[in-house]
């Protein structure tokens, strides 16, 4: 108690009833709406036109950057329109949308990886970046884009079983459903990331999923399953790192930094699909749950599926629900429109019944100082807080505010409620704003100090 | 979407510990009352009288400013009751009710409110009502009689002002049986309220470690007389310490937030707590010495933030590198 140790705060983790609900698989809908755009990075051009017939798993978006993630047709049938449509972070993004024929006839791409192939790092990567996979626990950063650019740097390859946001299954009940895969999913990430050991972390609150990669054999593998103590955010990136190896990414670092790449569950799982089975991203498991859900469960959804037909496909509403959300309950995005689309990272949409965020009317700082406690990052939220409210752009960047990762922590353990994570999000925006028109200055400057010189010189 | 659907959109997170102020205000009402029970068992029906009476013009003088200045209605928060029972604590159970009005005023107005109300005063409103009270009510604040209103009788801690051990045996100091103010007296009941505050995570152990183990160490070293240990036990056992340690050094709104500050905060206490007892004119330094360093919580922050995570030291940079 005197010494514990720093962040971390205890939400009742509201895993039940799905989480013993197997996965299901739910009609498919008739029309998917694929954004062009589901990953960090450039977004992606349409390869298709209105009119053009589509297969499964065909690519219909190409992804030109580095850092950017292909898109493909998650259903068989015709391109009935092309353009912007609402996504889950509340931006207009340009959107293929597919009437399905309901045939799910594949496209010729759709085969398994020839086994040679799957001896080198090169050519693992590739199948990883054709296959469209990104970072499935939410954040999309592009899968293959990670591994090569840690290529020299990691040593260590740590898988993120964590799943510390409440309600979310979709990770348990793959490693509980397809143990196998997984492991070998994790072994081609192992092979492509050039090491030979990989850490598994798993919370405790999933024992019968430790219990069962154990005993499928992952220790054999070279993977080490780490049970890790229930504690939100346990799966936030550099907690995660610093829990298994006790290294600490530098403020402003990658992972790679400190020889670290840490990918999703559910990603090596679409790994191992990918290079196995020649499945790209198209399909995923999300957990229907909240308050607000007649029968909480995991289903297999298309990527472009609707909300709404989710929603309807799992039982619909018991209560009338005041708040959808994409994602987990701690970093996930409420969403004012059903027909938002479901994408490679929604690894739960929940819907909530009951004022579970709580909000008061005049939110006090009581200074109890729990935010403190329990931000993983060592901040201190409280006095960002003021100084956020006070818009005092050089206070916030003395006190670290960029280092915030944004979890929730300290709005969530706040009696006071005050809404704190919101006020650092927002007071990151001022500071990189800030940064962005002091750099714009200095450059002013260098370019009126180089004219007057050109000028002293022309005369 | 077949029907008009009204969602909220607001930023993450969606979901709240469902313990709020109140329910933490509650807490440490919960966690006072062994000390009532023992004060009642000790000195008859009267302490209750006073706490009520402390309770009330508390409640009142916070609900009457904030409605009078229309200022948001924190006072559903129990904040005001805590106080209220604080500044009855440290009274004498005899402690007259017209005085015990003025005291809740002096609190709760001048000392809480006029800063802002919860979160903002300087000063925890509970142990300046008593410093008020005790400079404009000399006499009345130390005279001390027993159950009966029979006998005035000295407190253990005059004993010790006057560098000699208390008469009282350890075990009646423990549980109560001594004179003081009535929500002083019991180590026990204390103790108790405590450890429901730390098992609630209300409070972490850091300050009141620090506070008492301060003291505990330096009226070791600096014992007077022959029993050392005796006399470093009348001295944890005496006087408001354990009331000061437990419930008002703690008080989140007057105390350092970082972890580090609060380790310095409490053994800020304890030094001032021995230094006053030993070379004050009051027996008693609790009450000062918190005061005083509710006025340095700002300063302690600011000099204790926790380290950046990610910054550490040459040893364990290399190790990273590897």
């Amino acid at each position: 108690m005197l010494f514990k140790s720093h962040g971390g705060v205890h939400p009742n983790d509201m895993k039940a009833p799905a989480n013993e609900a197997a996965i299901t698989t739910i009609p498919q809908p008739a029309q998917v709406v694929i954004p062009m755009s589901q990953h960090i990075g450039a977004p992606c051009s349409p390869l298709v036109a209105v009119g053009d017939e589509v297969k499964l798993g065909q690519k219909i978006g190409e992804a030109s950057a580095p850092v950017s993630a292909p898109i493909h047709a998650s259903v068989s049938g015709k391109v009935v329109a092309i353009a912007p449509h609402l996504n889950n972070l509340g931006n207009m993004v340009n959107s293929v949308v597919i009437e399905n024929d309901f045939k799910d006839t594949p496209a010729e791409t759709m085969v398994p990886a020839p086994a040679e192939a799957l001896e080198s790092p090169e050519q693992i990567a590739a199948i990883i970046r054709e296959a469209g996979i990104v970072g499935m626990g939410g954040a999309t950063f592009p899968t293959a884009f990670k591994i090569t650019s840690g290529w020299g740097k990691v040593d260590t390859v740590i898988i993120n079983g964590a799943e510390c946001e409440p309600y979310i299954n979709s990770d348990y009940r793959t490693m509980v459903e397809h143990p196998e895969e997984l492991l070998k999913g994790i072994q081609l990430i192992m092979k492509a990331c050039k090491v030979d050991k990989a850490y598994f972390g798993i919370e405790l609150n999933k024992k019968f999923a430790i219990d069962l990669l154990n005993f499928k054999g992952a220790k054999q593998m070279g993977i080490e399953i780490v049970p890790l103590k229930c504690q939100y955010p346990q799966g936030a990136e550099k907690t995660l790192i610093k829990t298994v190896t006790g290294r600490e990414v530098p403020p402003g670092g990658l992972p790679a930094a400190v020889g670290c790449n840490v990918f999703n569950t559910f990603t090596a799982y679409s790994v191992y699909r990918a290079c196995y089975e020649g499945w790209p991203a198209i399909e995923r498991v999300v957990t229907v749950a909240g308050s607000a859900i007649a029968d909480p469960k995991n289903v297999k959804v298309r990527v472009g599926t609707s909300m709404e037909w989710v929603f309807e496909q799992t039982g619909g509403f018991a209560k009338e629900p005041w708040k959808i959300i994409m994602g987990g309950p701690m970093m996930g995005m409420a969403q004012y429109d059903m027909t938002v689309p479901c994408g490679k990272g929604t690894a739960s949409l929940l819907a909530f019944a009951d004022k579970e965020d709580r909000t008061v009317a005049d939110p006090v700082c009581i200074r109890c100082g729990q935010c403190i406690d329990g931000c993983p990052m060592n901040l201190q939220p409280i006095y960002m807080y003021m100084y956020q409210q006070k818009g005092d752009v050089e206070m916030l960047q003395k006190l670290n505010i960029m280092d915030c990762v944004e979890c929730g922590s300290c709005s969530y353990i706040c009696p006071g409620r005050l809404h704190l994570t919101h006020a650092f999000k927002t007071g990151k925006a001022l500071v990189q704003a800030h940064q962005a028109a002091l750099k714009a200055k200095e450059e002013a400057e260098k370019a009126k100090a180089a004219e007057a010189a050109e000028k002293k010189e022309d005369k | 979407m077949n029907e008009e659907r009204k969602l909220i959109v607001s930023s993450s997170p969606h979901i709240r510990t469902p313990r709020g102020t109140q329910q933490i205000m509650l807490d440490v009402i919960i966690a006072l009352m062994p000390a009532l029970v023992a004060a009642v068992i000790f000195f008859g029906i009267k302490p209750l009288i006073v706490t009520a009476v402390s309770v009330v013009s508390c409640v009142v003088f916070e609900i009457g400013y904030r409605k009078l200045l229309k200022k948001n209605a924190s006072y559903m928060d129990l904040s005001a009751v805590v106080t209220g029972i604080l500044l009855a604590y440290c009274l004498p159970y005899t402690f007259p009710w017209w005085a015990v009005i003025i005291g809740a005023f002096f609190s709760i107005v001048l000392v809480k409110q006029l800063f802002g109300g919860i979160g903002k005063n300087i000063w925890n409103p509970a142990l300046a009502g008593r410093a008020f009270l005790l400079v404009s009510y000399a006499v009345l604040m130390t005279t001390w009689t027993d159950k009966a209103d029979a006998a005035t009788f000295a407190t253990p801690l005059a004993s010790l002002h006057a560098g000699n051990l208390a008469p009282d045996s350890l075990l009646n100091m423990f549980i109560g049986n001594i004179g003081g103010s009535f929500g002083e007296v019991s180590a026990l009941a204390l103790l108790l309220g405590g450890a429901w505050l730390v098992y609630r995570k209300v409070i972490s152990l850091r300050i009141p470690v620090a506070y008492i183990g301060t003291v505990a160490v330096l009226t070791l070293i600096f014992s007077r007389g022959n029993n050392h240990i005796l006399w470093m036990l009348q001295n944890l056992l005496s006087g408001g310490l354990l009331l000061g340690a437990i419930f008002m050094a703690t008080d989140y709104c007057t105390s350092p937030v970082t972890p580090n500050g609060q380790l310095i905060f409490g053994v800020g206490c304890g030094l001032l707590t021995v230094l006053i007892r030993y070379f004050g004119s009051y027996p008693e330094g609790v009450s000062f010495a918190i005061l005083i360093m509710n006025c340095c919580t700002w300063l302690i922050d600011q000099h204790t933030a926790p380290r950046r995570f990610g910054v550490v030291g040459k040893k364990s940079k290399k190790e990273g590198a590897k």
